[in-house]
């Protein structure tokens, strides 16, 4: 199928009435979910996950991705009004954002973030539509020990940039390998770490450990403090919220910055939206005429790390879909929810399932009209969201996710071990263990060891198999080049130099 | 040193996993390594679980030498302990008094004592997010939830 026709074909899927709605729900939450501090696209995702499985798989993932996207768009209210990241993505935006805020400006810096989310999360969609079917068939040729090396090496990618500490996030990794592992083993009848539960035999559902980590972990550590949040005052109208033409003229080279750039690191496993907005205004700044004003309220300061964040969706939905990879906690919780709905992301993924895809991605070009419609007239009234008491808000989470994790195996035993996860998720936090490499580790722990027991059952043991092939080998030689980065002083401060933007 | 303190969390944390790795290698050994087809269940936890115990060392000696990195601050802690306390026990309640019922007690402990709201709000906070549950999920759903000696 070429591309124009199964773009054709995924308009008539995502054109569905029940479909447009599933896309509303999703950017609509999304929004929400990225405007509230404290509650993020992955946990909302998990926490919502139980709720699809009556869905159809078209409308619970439009549903799903539409949540991930959006929460792209409604971070930046929170970073402009409140110099607070509503999510980890808008870090960047509090910089130049709050600053137009505080000089009376809130207006354009609302808008031209709605406008740039816009551009670059349109041309993420693009770079989606257009990369992914040939990555997929190039993919084709791909065997275990290929599937191995790309693993490593996304895990060693996510362990380069999740934490300050590398060692805990290897460790963090390592513990999500060990839960993976749980249950009976994948080639024979042993059962592994099972401790004698019955309940256990069949391993340990993904849903709870993303629910415990994220959503609890996330509540426990906000519930922390009872302070709430004093926010700058909302522009009215939507006039006010319009950008100037020299404001759009300043911004033409971050549209187009953040659109690659965001869509180049959303590839890449591991980097994630954070990095891309910091890489991104990092080189508007660089090739701008008025660098040294950037952080004192700079309308490009604005556009370009929005852009990117919006446009690294389409990139990071490239590798997951295509090589069954994700790169990211969120992306690994997309790719657990297409598994658990049946399907099984990798090179076959699109030719076996084009309406899906297509009806994916079209659902992204029309998720992305919504937002900038939704986004520019009611931002105003999506940021009274954070004037939701936090005693109200928080019992919701803990409420949804109890229901949530109930339901996906009507066992009580499951809600045992939510809150063991929960407070796992609580004191990583404390401890400054990233929960992403657990998570994806989680995700990958079974495919990871798949892949390396069938390389090695094809090798006759030999490890020589994992170097002997050039594209493992080449993955291989990468992941550990990533995690040796520490041992070299100056890659390592551009490390440390990328996570502090977090 | 002045200002330089051993870091607790790093040396708690580093002994747990420690001994989560020895627990691994020790049960990976009871398993078969290598068999006839190829490498067996105990093949990759041993390989993990080695790193895992090497890894944690580094923590544990990174946590015992004196440094001026922060630890984390527990001082805090007091508040979501509670709260995940209230939600462990909210979880034991839910088979004998139903799961929304004990949503409800749940989010009457939280408002009331964590949040210091007059119980009279707590009670309608309570009330009201608990009957939102319930029309979105066994309502509207049709979700079966576990239903308690209270009949709801």
């Amino acid at each position: 199928m070429d591309i124009l026709g199964g773009l054709a074909n995924g308009f008539a899927v995502a054109f569905q009435p029940l479909n447009l709605l599933w896309c509303f729900v999703g950017v609509l939450l999304g929004t929400l979910v990225g405007i509230m501090p404290g509650l993020g696209p992955p946990a909302t995702i998990a926490m919502l996950l139980p709720l699809t499985f009556k869905m159809s798989p078209a409308g619970a993932i439009i549903m799903l991705a539409g949540i991930y996207y959006g929460a792209k768009y409604g971070g930046s209210t929170t970073s402009i009004l409140l110099n607070m990241p509503g999510e980890s993505a808008s870090v960047v935006t509090c910089l130049d954002g709050y600053q137009m805020a505080r000089k009376g400006r809130a207006g354009p810096a609302l808008g031209i973030s709605a406008i740039a989310s816009f551009v670059a999360g349109t041309f993420g969609v693009l770079g989606l539509m257009l990369v992914a079917p040939p990555l997929a068939k190039l993919a084709l040729s791909f065997s275990s020990p290929e599937y191995f090396g790309l693993m490593a090496l996304g895990l060693a990618m996510v362990v380069l940039l999740a934490g300050r500490s590398m060692v805990k996030a290897l460790l963090a990794a390592l513990v999500g390998l060990w839960i993976a592992s749980i249950g009976t083993d994948l080639f024979s009848a042993t059962s592994r770490f099972t401790f004698g539960q019955v309940e256990l035999l069949s391993g340990i559902d993904f849903v709870v450990v993303a629910i415990g980590v994220f959503a609890l972990g996330e509540v426990l550590g906000n519930l922390e403090t009872r302070e709430g949040v004093q926010m700058l005052p909302m522009p009215r109208g939507l006039l006010n919220l319009l950008p100037t033409l020299q404001d759009l003229k300043d911004c033409r080279f971050a549209f187009a910055n953040g659109s690659v750039i965001g869509f180049l690191v959303g590839v890449l496993p591991g980097a994630g939206s954070t990095i891309a907005s910091f890489l991104s205004y990092g080189v508007e700044k660089a090739v701008s005429r008025r660098r040294e004003q950037f952080g004192t309220g700079v309308i490009e300061g604005v556009a370009a790390p929005e852009g990117a964040n919006n446009s690294e969706t389409g990139g990071a939905l490239v590798p997951l879909l295509t090589l069954g990879i994700p790169g990211s906690g969120t992306t690994a919780i997309l790719l657990a929810a297409l598994v658990l709905w049946g399907f099984r992301p990798g090179p076959l993924f699109i030719p076996d399932n084009p309406g899906l895809f297509w009806g994916l991605v079209a659902s992204m070009y029309i998720g992305n009209v919504m937002l900038l419609v939704l986004n520019l007239p009611l931002v105003p009234l999506f940021a009274q969201v954070l004037r939701t008491p936090s005693y109200i808000l928080y019992p919701l989470i803990l409420g949804v996710s109890m229901i949530g994790v109930y339901s996906t195996s009507s066992s009580l035993f499951d809600l045992w071990l939510l809150a063991g996860f929960g407070l796992l998720g609580y004191v990583m936090r404390k401890l400054d263990y990233p929960a992403a490499p657990l998570i994806l580790a989680l995700a990958l722990g079974n495919d990871f060891e798949r892949a390396l027991r069938q390389s090695l059952m094809m090798s006759e043991g030999s490890l020589s198999i994992l170097v002997t092939r050039p594209i493992s080998a080449a993955m291989l030689s990468l992941a550990v080049l990533v995690l040796l980065i520490p041992a070299f002083g100056r890659f390592n401060a551009w490390r440390l130099r990328a996570l502090e933007q977090e | 040193m002045e200002g330089k303190t051993r870091n607790t969390g790093d040396i708690a944390s580093g002994l747990a996993l420690a001994a989560l790795g020895i627990a691994v290698v020790v049960q990976a050994r009871r398993w078969d390594y290598l068999g006839p087809d190829g490498p067996g269940a105990g093949f990759f936890p041993l390989w993990y679980g080695i790193a895992m115990i090497a890894l944690s060392l580094v923590v544990l000696v990174s946590g015992l030498r004196r440094q001026s990195a922060p630890a984390a601050q527990w001082g805090k802690s007091g508040r979501a302990l509670s709260a995940w306390l209230a939600f462990a026990a909210a979880v034991a309640l839910s088979k004998p008094i139903g799961l929304l019922a004990s949503f409800a007690l749940l989010t009457f402990f939280i408002t009331a004592v964590l949040y210091r709201r007059p119980l009279p709000v707590a009670a309608a906070v309570a009330a009201a997010s608990t009957l939102g549950l319930y029309l979105v999920f066994p309502l509207l759903l049709g979700m079966a939830l576990p239903v308690g000696v209270l009949g709801f």
